[in-house]
């Protein structure tokens, strides 16, 4: 989860992604973000995260990211 | 048979009235056969190809849940037998089978799509390459656009899309399948629904709900007015001013930049509240098209606001895959080290070019729609590599973000901008369009505007002021309809005032409304996509 919220931190430093929950919503992450943020988490977590998995509920929040990438991991 | 026509008035009451007569079990079904009889209205081959289109996106889409369905059960017999590699790797195996059943049903639709619509544009080019090079001309195909190929085909293959990520159920019966490809009011112009949202009213049993059928009713007579007093008004002059380029320049192509964008907005939008109007009376939630667009303070925001649901099908379809796809990814990779900020933006700029090249195909297959598409990309990244000069300018002069005044520049900014960008599709020829543009630099003549020069341009001082009047009542709604839509404030609100303002837009739709020969209006710009 650390290493998640450092590659969230280089993106927005300027955000508190521990509580931050409308990351979309609330517009904070744009689509070079998202796609930046695909591209961190398949370097540092050795997970693919396909098309169908960029939705505002898996990118709303950190926890919500790491719970998509947990799950990514296991399937 | 055009929205705001005798024909469509006299087919819509006369299935209305069906289809709160009979069971309602058998609405849907009636909304079936209506549909398909609009459609047969614009030809009967028509029906050929959006049958094509249904039958075999629901068949693909059938075939692509019974494996996955199959392919779960499977996995969850031997779960305990495989490692989480070979886990994996078999599912990665059997979602490479639904992926080929997917790609062969996008394959066919899209290249029916493709030959329909685009067949004469690569032979047209390829026809001037030759003849440049001193060969033989080639001659083009006799093709006939199917009515709303472009809208139904991304409908139909968004649901496919949709079931192959398991976002969606497969529709079993084909008759509502075929439905959701055929449903009337949005069949030639939009909204590109999704089958998630509009499925969950579409086939239900719908009562008689006299709030919803007149809030509906509502909906479509704006729509008309919009459509018949402002859209087909402007449509005179603006006829006049493109059909001799060379006499109109200057203040004159400012004018055409400025009137094409309240003759787009009144015709696009007006066209949308009749569909989500007349299926609202049927008891059919439609999913919005437009939140305000010319409220927007940057390009991208625009085009969040602007034809959503083409906005959103692109973006879900084509931009986040092609986005998360390996080669981007490994461009990403290779890039995000160097060049400094614009490097870690490359893979997805890469994408945006090559949507807004595809979203300027989907307009139409000549170049002025491509350059259109492509100079709206440029924009957008454009906008985005700056922001850091915008965020130390903000810096430097904290007071105007967020103040009235800085928000105005902005709108006024995005308006200008976009309708310069818009009136390509006004002259549809590239070099014309910025030689027109480049006058305004060079021969202004600003005194054209009180001269009374735009009083010869078809329409005289009153129709100018009934169109000035029309958009500055769309624009008020606009502007007092931020949270909550006037018309739908006011009927709750104020009932007896709402229903004097529908007989009074009812009265200046019938007076004011331009009709063209036999009554029947202009057609809807959107159509011919």
């Amino acid at each position: 989860m650390e290493e998640l919220l450092d590659i969230l931190r280089e993106l927005h430093p300027d955000v508190d992604f521990e509580n931050c929950g409308n990351l979309i919503d609330g517009k904070i992450l744009d689509s070079i973000d998202i796609v930046t943020l695909v591209a961190e988490i398949g370097d540092a977590f050795d997970v693919e995260v396909p098309a169908e998995e960029l939705t505002p509920e898996n990118f709303n929040s950190a926890q919500a990211l790491w719970a998509m990438i947990q799950r990514l991991d296991e399937a | 048979m055009s929205f705001a026509s005798t024909q469509f008035l006299a087919f819509f009451a006369a299935l209305f009235l069906l289809y709160y007569a009979i069971p309602r079990r058998h609405q849907w079904k009636l909304l079936l056969a209506g549909s398909l009889f609009f459609y047969w209205f614009a030809g009967w081959w028509c029906l050929i190809y959006i049958g094509v289109t249904t039958v075999t996106t629901y068949l693909a889409g059938r075939k692509i849940a019974a494996l996955a369905a199959s392919q779960e059960e499977w996995l969850k017999a031997h779960r305990d037998e495989l490692s989480k590699e070979e886990r994996k790797a078999r599912k990665a195996k059997d979602k490479s089978v639904r992926f080929r059943w997917m790609l062969g049903c996008l394959l066919v639709n899209f290249g029916i799509l493709a030959v329909v619509k685009y067949a004469n544009f690569v032979l047209g080019n390829v026809s001037a390459l030759t003849v440049f090079f001193g060969g033989q001309p080639i001659p083009s195909l006799s093709l006939v656009l199917p009515m709303g190929i472009s809208f139904y085909t991304f409908q139909a293959m968004g649901y496919l899309i949709d079931v192959y990520w398991g976002k969606c159920r497969a529709e079993r019966n084909l008759g509502r399948f075929a439905l959701f490809v055929t449903f009337f009011p949005q069949l030639i112009q939009g909204p590109i629904s999704r089958f998630g949202e509009l499925s969950r009213t579409l086939c239900g049993e719908h009562p008689w709900d006299s709030r919803q059928i007149a809030m509906g009713a509502e909906r479509v007579l704006w729509g008309l007015a919009k459509k018949l007093i402002v859209a087909d008004r402007l449509a005179i002059p603006l006829r006049a001013l493109v059909s001799d380029p060379e006499r109109y320049t200057g203040v004159y192509v400012l004018a055409v930049v400025f009137l094409y964008a309240v003759q787009l907005y009144a015709d696009f939008t007006g066209g949308i509240d009749i569909t989500i109007g007349a299926a609202q009376m049927l008891g059919v939630k439609v999913t919005e098209n437009f939140q305000r667009p010319f409220f927007s303070k940057s390009a991208a925001e625009y085009w969040r606001r602007w034809h959503i649901t083409m906005g959103t099908w692109f973006r879900d379809y084509l931009f986040y895959p092609m986005s998360v796809s390996r080669p981007i990814l490994k461009l990403h990779q290779k890039c995000r080290n160097r060049f400094g900020r614009f490097g870690k933006h490359v893979g997805v700029h890469t994408c945006s070019i090559i949507l807004w090249f595809v979203t300027g195909l989907w307009h139409g297959a000549s170049w002025n729609f491509i350059v259109w598409g492509l100079l709206n990309g440029m924009v957008i990244i454009v906008s985005q590599e700056l922001e850091p000069l915008y965020a130390r300018f903000h810096a430097r002069f904290p007071s105007l973000k967020g103040s009235r005044g800085w928000d105005l520049v902005q709108v006024a900014r995005t308006f200008w901008l976009m309708g310069i960008i818009r009136v390509l599709d006004v002259y549809r020829d590239v070099p014309l369009t910025f030689r027109q543009l480049g006058t305004v630099f060079t021969a202004l003549r600003p005194q054209t505007l009180w001269d009374g020069s735009f009083l010869e341009l078809g329409i005289g001082a009153g129709d100018w002021l009934v169109a000035a009047a029309g958009a500055g009542a769309m624009l008020v709604c606009s502007l007092l309809g931020r949270r909550e839509p006037v018309r739908v404030r006011l009927t709750r609100d104020h009932p007896q005032l709402a229903w004097g303002g529908c007989v009074l837009l009812a009265l200046l739709t019938l007076v004011f409304g331009v009709y063209g020969i036999g009554f029947d209006a202009t057609q809807f710009i959107y159509n011919q996509f």
